[in-house]
């Protein structure tokens, strides 16, 4: 099959441009980390991150035919559309290229220390832990799964004007999830934190964030019940 | 907390609020004059100045303006803030945005009540 791949390296290259390369998967719905690997073994200057492979670690997060998703966990049968000749994998959009696939993430967690991602509870702990209900422990689900492979953040055309003051939907999924958790005592100053017309409202709620996560997870959700935890706040 | 000067509010819940609010308040004006149209397939002249200047519908006329202003300001400076990164051509453009709001704002009203 044909692959294009995204290159670029800064040290000898004045701009990005488009490789492709042909790739003999055997006949086999190959995962596109493994199309990767193939390809490094025809030109080993090809550099993208990966660790796990498994969907866990979020490291490959990439732009696979137009859409954002992990490459170790996505098939070639579900990147290739009806029309689509080619694999084209480009960068996560919206953060500056380190090289080739490898994007500078440090815009997307810049956003994530500003929602304090750690419970703040002044009480001392009990002898063992702070428990919770089950039910408590419920509200964390669907919130506490997000692994920050950043496919979510650089789906958003949001996150891409504003990087610099918009949280983000992997930042603000992980501000409800600590907003939910009845162990933590920071709710006031977590939503005066939020409580501005950029880090939290420039979400318009065009949910790209829900069609690209990997988990499944629903970060347009969780923004709206921090929106509705402002809003009673404010009213 | 990101601070902005330039916003309608300055704050994410008040913008928030006020932009559904006055999309409200339009939408019901909008509303009020469909229903008066349909409700008068051969309207003339004299009965729709008597219609539009009559105290309640100045009164709704002036809010749905109020509203319109509110809402398009909103609006305006969300995509002035995506769209236009460079500071004094943002800036330029929301004063212009600020401006013809407030000579909208002063024209509607000697419409609404200087008839």
């Amino acid at each position: 099959m044909q692959v294009s791949i995204y290159r670029y390296n800064p040290e000898t290259d004045s701009e990005p441009y488009m490789q492709d390369y042909h790739v003999n998967t055997g006949g086999k719905d190959l995962m596109i980390l493994d199309v990767l690997a193939l390809i490094k073994e025809q030109d080993e200057a090809v550099s993208y991150r990966r660790s796990c492979r498994e969907g866990v670690c979020g490291s490959d997060g990439l732009n696979i035919n137009g859409k954002n998703g992990l490459a170790c966990i996505t098939p070639i049968s579900e990147a290739m559309g009806k029309r689509d000749s080619k694999l084209v994998i480009r960068p996560l959009p919206g953060l500056p290229v380190v090289r080739d696939l490898v994007v500078d993430m440090g815009q997307f967690y810049t956003q994530y220390r500003k929602i304090k991602p750690y419970l703040i509870n002044d009480t001392p702990p009990p002898a063992i832990e702070r428990l919770q209900s089950p039910e408590e422990r419920e509200k964390l689900d669907g919130l506490y799964e997000c692994i920050l492979c950043a496919c979510c953040s650089t789906a958003c055309p949001s996150f891409w004007w504003n990087p610099d003051k918009f949280i983000g939907p992997a930042g603000l999924l992980q501000s409800y999830r600590f907003l939910a958790d009845s162990r933590d005592e920071g709710v006031s100053e977590r939503l005066s934190d939020l409580d501005d017309p950029f880090s939290l409202f420039r979400c318009h709620g065009i949910q790209n964030c829900i069609s690209v996560c990997p988990k499944g997870l629903n970060p347009t959700r969780a923004i709206g019940h921090i929106r509705n935890m402002l809003l009673q706040r404010a009213t | 907390m990101v601070a902005s000067v330039t916003s309608f509010g300055r704050s994410g819940v008040y913008d928030w609020l006020i932009q559904r609010v006055s999309a409200v308040i339009v939408g019901l004006y909008v509303l009020i004059l469909l229903g008066y149209l349909l409700g008068h397939p051969d309207l003339g002249y004299e009965e729709w100045r008597d219609f539009i200047t009559s105290g309640s519908m100045r009164i709704a006329s002036t809010l749905a303006l109020l509203a319109t202003l509110a809402h398009a300001w909103i609006g305006l400076w969300v995509i002035t803030t995506d769209y236009l990164s460079n500071s004094f051509v943002r800036f330029s453009c929301q004063s212009a945005c600020g401006v013809a709001a407030a000579i909208y704002l002063v024209w509607g009203a000697q419409i609404l009540w200087g008839l």
